[in-house]
């Protein structure tokens, strides 16, 4: 445990490096969040409780996508090219007879880079769509602390679904497709173009239902009030048990790929 | 003095012209890869708009303009950002090449610098973009209720022109400051990707106070804002005089001046400091 | 005989800012290359060498007009090169040993060809540049192979190729032979001592292997610090009489210190693995034998002695003026 932690605070420390670039993905985000928050406003100007929001909600989910952008790699992004990097040379081999869980030693890695992005490249957007827009942010510290815990979930629930394209790397010659394909699935279904609660009919019914939805739309739902509860409870194990699937799912693909390499010698 | 400047555009222009080739090739040596990232990069910005599709599923009309309207001013923008995007949209990798020392190797060349930035890892799959912007632009054309006079119809070449000249200077000017701050690419974004989001939506959605920052100290408007108003038969949120719908071309031109300026600064201050 | 190369107390100093705590920075300035002068006539080819961060790549980014240097002036072929880099492009040639300038993805042959047509390389003296390159450096397998196919080797003697084709007048090569098998390095040696005096080109040669010094350069520059601390024939280089080469041997089982081997100590035993040194005078060879003659051989390598030791030794016999 106390290694993982150290891998953790080494993913922390590494993108703290990049102080230059995090202030300019803070102006970029920021630009971003004044773009798509004036959409918004022209969009609840017509249709003023459209998916259930009211307008401060809508522009809280703005912002808060904007603040969450790096820290949940709703664009892509994070350890996934490095892991597929290391599949494609080879240099896997050598991580796979380490004595550590390669699963679990890159979740560490990612949940502090994650971390650090949290605080480096989300609040400062925050503060700025806070000051400019009136957002929906709650009073109640528990509804922090439960939004805190929701991100987090969301954290593990991408986590794993790039660690499972990434492992895609052991089978397919070109690793750079799957990685797409699951850039783009992310950017739509995470509520990244547009609140899911948008999204129209059953369509949005089943997009509501799909792990991506764990990623931003459940932790801004919570930010919002809008589970309380049972509800609550609900939201959280719904993202609870996505992670734990798709982890899961990791570790059966990891040992099948372990076999491979150890077999077939890569 | 012009004749040795007209020389070495030409010079540029031709070098630019065989590095793209060799990367053109490079790329039809991974042809299947080629083809997916290609069909990503349309479809990346295919669910672009297909969230602004999911909004006109609950609205007739956003800041007061329809959707065939909205799709004019994404067409318009998104041809005018994809072909800047493919031609000089890997500029800023030049951040990196400062850090590892690989720009060193392109100063040695008889070959103007600029012209190896702009053609650095010259990605194809980038007509994705930019099919997606000519077949929005396209449909909207045929679905646009407007009065086609000669004059419209000529301002839309013309605004897709000056469009690309446009955010190219963006480009430019972006990659001249990684002289200075090599990783800070993503500042640019804000500027490209930035600009032709905001360029997608009707200048009433924004407060004047956006607007008048993108007409006169970035003046992305110029890119289709002004002159698509123009052809959309609409009034300009600042009330600005006619011919600045017009003005297009040459707005390009001194943005392209201004970006030349960037870049000669940004060379010289990398060939003075070294880093 | 004509100063090719010409630098009259040149410096280059740097603003280097430092961060001294989360806020604050620290500005100071560093002096890269601190006054050199010397000359290199036509022709001539020269050893430049001196430790990591001495001022050897500030000197030829100076050199090939990449840097505009501080203070002193510079002339390459009676040209300043920060003025006219360009139109000076033409007219050198540069190897970074560490980065290809070849394309990964296409043949070797494709390489050459945009060489050809960006510095506008007619077609007769390209056709014979090529095929003397590929004679000498025996590249002619090799014009088919995409690059990523290539050894290192292989690699780097096709980027000495990709720089000689434009009829350079002057060759920068940095760092030719680094990470090269032994066979590539005597080609690349042979090579470069053919077309120095086949051409008469001027050769700036940068490297931490004192053979490549031996075996091409009659005259050494040594920089240390951003100065000038030697610049000479390669004998007055005194300590490099001193230093020691090192013979690596792979034994077939662990055994007690090599002894018995004239001329040569063994230094150091680590399992079946032994270093014996021998002075950089002599030849390799008879060490070899007399080792192979009475010990069962599994493996075995020469190492050469290092820049860095020689002039540290330099330092320590000589105290500075």
């Amino acid at each position: 445990m106390r290694l993982y932690a150290a891998v953790a605070a080494g993913g922390f420390r590494r993108y703290a490096t990049y102080r230059t670039a995090t202030a300019a993905g803070v102006f970029t985000n920021t630009v971003f969040g004044f773009i798509v928050a004036s959409t918004y406003i022209a969009l609840w100007n017509e249709r003023p409780h459209l998916g259930g929001y009211d307008r401060a909600q809508a522009l809280t989910f703005v912002w808060v996508s904007q603040a969450l952008l790096a820290s949940a790699s709703l664009l892509g992004g994070g350890f996934q090219e490095e892991l597929q990097d290391r599949i494609r040379s080879g240099d896997i081999a050598v991580d796979l007879y380490r004595p550590v869980d390669l699963q679990a030693w890159w979740l560490a890695s990612d949940l502090g880079r994650a971390a650090f992005q949290l605080l480096g490249r989300g609040v400062v957007p925050l503060a700025v769509g806070a000051l400019a827009f009136e957002l929906a942010l709650p009073a109640d510290p528990v509804t922090w602390l439960s939004f805190l815990l929701s991100v987090l979930l969301g954290l593990v629930v991408g986590f794993a679904l790039r660690y499972l394209v990434a492992l895609c790397s052991f089978w397919l010659l070109d690793g750079a497709g799957a990685g797409m394909l699951s850039a783009l699935l992310c950017m739509f279904f995470s509520g990244t173009l547009l609140p899911l609660n948008v999204f129209p009919g059953a369509f949005g019914e089943v997009a509501r239902t799909l792990p991506w939805a764990a990623m931003l739309q459940v932790p801004v739902d919570v930010l919002l009030e809008r589970h309380r509860g049972t509800g609550l409870a609900a939201a959280l194990a719904f993202q609870a048990v996505w992670a734990a699937v798709l982890l899961a799912a990791g570790r059966l693909l990891q040992s099948a790929a372990t076999r491979k390499v150890v077999v077939q010698g890569g | 003095m012009a004749d040795a400047a007209v020389r070495r555009w030409g010079e540029g222009l031709r070098c630019y012209g065989l590095i793209v080739g060799m990367w053109v090739r490079s790329t039809m040596a991974y042809r299947l890869s080629f083809l997916m990232m290609a069909a990503g990069n349309f479809a990346a910005t295919a669910l672009d708009f297909v969230a602004i599709a999911i909004m006109f599923s609950h609205v007739d009309v956003l800041g007061g303009f329809s959707l065939p309207e909205v799709a004019f001013l994404y067409g318009t923008t998104s041809t005018a950002f994809g072909i800047a995007d493919l031609t000089l949209g890997n500029m800023d990798r030049l951040g990196r090449r400062v850090r590892d020392g690989t720009l060193d190797v392109l100063l040695t060349r008889p070959v103007p610098v600029l012209a190896q930035v702009a053609a650095d890892r010259f990605a194809l799959r980038r007509v994705g973009r930019l099919s997606q912007g000519v077949l929005l632009l396209a449909w909207s054309l045929t679905r646009l209720d407007v009065h086609w006079t000669p004059v419209t119809v000529a301002l839309v070449p013309l605004m897709l022109v000056s469009g690309a000249v446009i955010f190219g200077a963006v480009f430019v000017a972006g990659a001249a400051f990684q002289f200075r701050a090599d990783d800070a690419s993503e500042i640019q974004n804000a500027f490209t990707y930035g600009g032709t989001t905001l360029l997608q939506y009707p200048p009433t959605v924004f407060a004047t106070d956006l607007v008048r920052g993108v007409t006169f100290v970035v003046p992305l408007a110029f890119v289709n804002w002004l002159p698509a108003l123009r052809v959309l038969g609409r009034d300009d949120p600042l009330r600005l005089p006619a011919w600045v719908d017009f003005a297009s071309p040459l707005v390009a031109l001194g943005c392209c001046a201004a970006a030349a300026l960037a870049w000669r600064t940004g060379l010289r201050s990398y060939r003075s400091t070294g880093s | 005989m004509d100063a090719f190369i010409e630098l009259d107390g040149v410096r280059k100093v740097f603003d280097v800012r430092r961060r001294t705590g989360l806020l604050r920075r620290e500005r100071h300035q560093v002096r890269a290359v601190d006054g050199i002068s010397f000359r290199v006539p036509r022709g001539e080819m020269v050893g430049y060498i001196g430790p990591n961060g001495a001022g050897k790549s500030t000197t030829i980014k100076m050199l090939t007009g990449i840097l505009t240097p501080s203070g002193g002036r510079l002339r390459v072929a009676g040209v300043d090169p920060s003025r006219d880099r360009t139109g000076l492009a033409r007219r050198i040639g540069v190897v970074f040993g560490q980065r290809t300038t070849l394309w990964w993805d296409l043949p070797l042959r494709d390489s050459y060809g945009l060489v050809r047509r960006m510095y506008r390389v007619p077609e007769d003296r390209y056709r014979a540049n090529l095929e003397r390159c590929v004679e000498l450096l025996d590249l002619g397998r090799l014009l088919d192979v995409p690059v990523r196919q290539l050894s290192l080797g292989q690699r780097m003697r096709g980027d000495i190729a990709a720089a000689l084709l434009h009829d350079p007048e002057v060759l920068y090569l940095d760092e030719p032979t680094i990470g090269l098998d032994v066979v590539s390095k005597t080609k690349v040696r042979e090579f470069l001592r053919e077309v120095n005096a086949e051409r008469g080109m001027t050769v700036l040669l940068t490297t931490h292997d004192l053979t490549d010094i031996e075996q091409l350069c009659k005259r050494v520059m040594v920089i240390d610090h951003g100065r000038l601390v030697y610049d000479g024939a390669l004998d007055g280089l005194h300590a490099v009489g001193e230093s020691e080469r090192t013979l690596v041997v792979d034994l077939e089982h662990e055994m007690p210190p090599i002894t018995g081997v004239p001329g040569a100590r063994t230094v150091k035993v680590e399992g079946t693995r032994q270093w014996l040194a021998f002075p950089a005078t002599h030849s390799a060879a008879p060490v070899v034998a007399a080792v192979a003659g009475r010990y069962p051989l599994v493996d075995l390598s020469v190492r050469e002695p290092d820049i860095e030791e020689v002039i540290a030794r330099m330092y320590a016999e000589r105290p500075t003026p």
